[in-house]
């Protein structure tokens, strides 16, 4: 017990000196250099339309007009709700997580204009992990372009053009997985008209 | 598994095998493996050392008996749990705290206060809704740093005893400390974090920014309490602000894994896409498996510490492409319910619940296996929403006792623990005194490396037990079946391994969880801990007995496979009968 009581006193010094260290001096200089040489990702990325901030490119937001693209089912809060990152953590055996599933399926469909026997994408009726994911697969996405075309009075050509110059590829062709950048995507149709 | 995964798991194991080298080379020599005590970069640490030392007023030439050392270590963890609980408490009435968080309860502060010192990182809270941006600064970068400089010193401390002659002292516990911190984990951290800036990831002291969708037509629709329906139009999305990055930096660095925000390293802001990805599953294997190579400096035979490597790669090596090949193969009942899983060039398929889209099953497997291999538990998918099978791997990772390559230092440490029992039974079979590196291992050291390998298992086993009969307990979890027993199993084999990932349905902010959940921290770092400082003082005494053609060598394949094969049997025995109840009988219902 004595030599507990006099390892104490270093005990308490040492954690406020590596307070200050790790806890003070650390975060704050990495701020500084962060700040100075990538000021728009070191505060979060934001997207402007017209000098309006209106997300952030790496944060999903949601749609529901029928003339977006719209972004995967969300546990963020109501959806996307970027105080609150989340996944369902849903059980995959879940009779909670079959029966949502099942019914984002149908009104995907009839969102859509897809046939009852039409394979649906398994991104566009999952929730993702962070609540807040930017991206849906290519495949989802081409599904939903006839339906963005015709509300917007495009050609389905242009739409999937679009498409195209949204994805955000593998970095080296295999790290992590591709996806559409929803926001972005929107972004650039809308003012396409 | 797709071709994409499997590169980008062979790009990983190759930045491993360039880096581990100088990385363990270099760790060495920080711990003193140079005969005359230099090492690199002296000239600018040793006067902040130097500093360090007087204001702590510690002689740095004086080394302590394991006894002290532990006591050192031990004081240094209960001021931290005081001064991080304070924190926790008091946040409310404190500084840089723009998003107005307030104090927790008394038995959540306890568990979080215990969980970031035990380099658990468990976390029962979410990190936005929760934590001040102060209390992640002062409170949990902090711990990150200090919880991993104390595992690698206890390693370092275990590896002196084993090397060391007819001595008594195990090194300085406050030099070990500092020198970690300031040679290793600071610098790295500093770069890695600009790294992950320079990708996305934020860093700023901001609250939130408020900004107005694209689309303003967007209404969440409810029931009011009359029951009629109700539409409350959403017409403004919150972007969270915080020094991010240099907590996302440490936290995979020094293997501790808790996130600045609840959706972990899944979060577009802690990582934004598949470079940072890449790096922060590189982070969390670097220290555990350059350690290996550190101990082969040490002890003055490179194989030694190969012989470990192989066990730990072997492992992970084999639990990682179980993970993957399970969450690529999806989730067997959406099939049935029109749900396209396959893989193809314009999506890659799998099961997708509960991950992003830029870190698919193959890449969440990836990860998900080294997390849950290093007692670090940062995740970038959620893992209560992995298939049984890809779950069921995670868990048992754990169970294997955080030795694949294991966290910072103890890593290690259970791998030498480990050892031990091999040539101890090694020697049974041929009845003779099991020998390690030239030491004797005899009655007083198999008891401490049975009380080690004990501790674990019964604090997982014994409040897991508990939990399932109480009514309370199980009413938080999300199904009373063989999912609800996994959810149990997961977390308390979190806790009881210093692991924090979370099969993260079940509510485990109740006094119940909370407290025993913490007690099980407690068990897994200290009982674990002291036994091994013990070991150490105890080994450190001996004399080397001469190699003769009697000796088992340990630095052969032989020796890895035994120990490989002790490590099964150990964990096999211990949670198998559980194990067929969770995750088997959930994966043979699909």
């Amino acid at each position: 017990m004595r030599s507990f009581l006099r390892q104490l006193a270093p005990a308490c010094i040492a954690l406020i000196v590596l307070t200050v260290l790790t806890g003070v001096i650390y975060p704050l200089a990495v701020t500084a250099v962060a700040q100075v040489t990538f000021h728009d990702k070191a505060n979060g990325s934001i997207v402007t339309v017209n000098g309006k901030a209106v997300g952030s490119a790496l944060i999903g937001q949601q749609f529901a007009a029928e003339q977006y693209f719209h972004p995967r089912p969300s546990a963020a809060g109501v959806g996307y709700d970027g105080s609150r990152s989340s996944g369902s953590n849903l059980g995959p055996t879940n009779p909670a997580l079959l029966q949502v599933v099942a019914e984002r399926v149908a009104s995907y469909r009839a969102e859509n204009g897809l046939a009852d026997t039409q394979m649906v994408p398994v991104d566009a009726v999952t929730a993702s992990a962070s609540g807040l994911d930017p991206h849906i697969s290519i495949a989802n996405a081409r599904l939903q372009a006839q339906r963005v075309a015709t509300a917007r009075g495009l050609t389905l050509e242009i739409v999937l053009a679009a498409i195209g110059r949204h994805i955000d590829d593998r970095p080296l062709g295999i790290l992590g997985d591709p996806g559409v950048n929803v926001l972005e995507l929107n972004i650039s149709l809308a003012k396409a008209g | 598994m797709s071709a994409t995964g499997l590169l980008q798991m062979l790009l990983l194991v190759a930045l491993l095998g360039v880096s581990m080298g100088p990385m363990g080379r270099y760790m060495a020599k920080v711990y003193g493996s140079e005969a005359d005590g230099k090492a690199p970069g002296d000239r600018l640490f040793l006067k902040v050392e130097g500093a360090i030392y007087r204001l702590l007023r510690v002689d740095p030439k004086r080394e302590q008996r394991w006894n002290v050392y532990a006591m050192a270590m031990l004081a240094f963890s209960l001021v931290s749990v005081l001064f991080l609980y304070a924190l926790i408490r008091l946040q409310g009435s404190l500084p840089l705290n723009p998003t107005g968080r307030v104090g927790t309860t008394p038995w959540g502060a306890f568990n979080a206060s215990v969980s970031f010192v035990t380099n658990t990182n468990w976390q029962w809270f979410s990190g936005e809704q929760a934590i001040s941006h102060l209390t992640q600064m002062l409170g949990f970068t902090v711990q990150n740093f200090v919880s991993a400089a104390v595992g690698m010193a206890v390693a370092v401390a275990l590896v002196r005893g084993i090397v060391r002659r007819g001595q008594k002292t195990l090194g300085n516990f406050w030099v070990d400390l500092v020198r970690t911190i300031t040679r290793i984990l600071l610098p790295m951290s500093f770069v890695v974090a600009i790294i992950l800036v320079s990708q996305g990831a934020i860093q700023n002291l901001h609250g939130y920014t408020s900004v107005k969708p694209l689309d303003q037509t967007v209404a969440v629709t409810g029931t009011d309490a009359n029951g009629a329906a109700t539409s409350t139009p959403v017409t403004d999305q919150l972007l969270p602000g915080g020094p991010v990055a240099s907590q996302s930096a440490i936290k995979q660095l020094g293997t501790n894994g808790g996130g600045f925000y609840n959706a972990n390293s899944a979060h577009p802001y802690e990582s934004p896409n598949g470079w940072t990805n890449l790096l922060e599953n590189y982070l969390l294997l670097l220290i555990p498996i350059s350690m290996t190579v550190t101990f082969g400096v040490l002890a003055g035979s490179k194989r030694q510490g190969h012989v470990l490597l192989a066990v730990m790669a072997t492992f992970w090596l084999l639990f990682s492409l179980g993970a993957v090949f399970a969450e690529q193969s999806g989730n067997p009942r959406l099939n049935a319910i029109g749900v396209d899983q396959s893989s193809s060039a314009t999506q890659t398929g799998g099961n997708m619940e509960g991950k992003d889209i830029r870190f698919g099953p193959s890449t969440c497997g990836l990860f998900a296996a080294s997390t849950t291999g290093t007692s670090t538990g940062a995740v970038d998918c959620m893992h209560d929403s992995l298939t049984p099978a890809g779950g069921g791997f995670t868990m048992v990772h754990m169970m294997l006792g955080e030795v694949s390559p294991g966290g910072v230092g103890v890593g290690l440490a259970g791998m030498l623990i480990n050892a031990l029992m091999a040539v101890f039974i090694a020697g049974l079979m041929v009845g003779r005194t099991p020998e390690y590196l030239g030491k004797k291992i005899q009655a007083a050291e198999m008891k401490l490396v049975v009380l080690y390998i004990v501790a674990m298992p019964l604090a997982l086993l014994a409040f897991a037990a508990a939990t399932v009969v109480l009514r309370t307990a199980v009413a938080s979890l999300q199904t009373a079946d063989a999912h609800g027993l996994s959810e149990v199993l997961y977390n308390f084999a979190s806790a009881a391994n210093n692991n924090g990932s979370a099969f993260a349905f079940a509510n485990t902010s109740s006094p119940w969880y909370t407290i025993t959940m913490g007690i099980a921290m407690l068990v897994g770092r200290f009982f674990l801990i002291i036994p091994v400082l013990a070991l150490g003082g105890s080994l450190v005494r001996k004399q080397k007995v001469p190699v003769t053609s009697g000796t088992f060598p340990t630095d052969t394949a032989l020796f890895s496979g035994l120990l490989f094969g002790v490590i099964v049997i150990i964990a096999g025995l211990t949670f198998f009968p559980a194990l067929a109840l969770g995750p088997i009988v959930e994966h043979l219902s699909l």
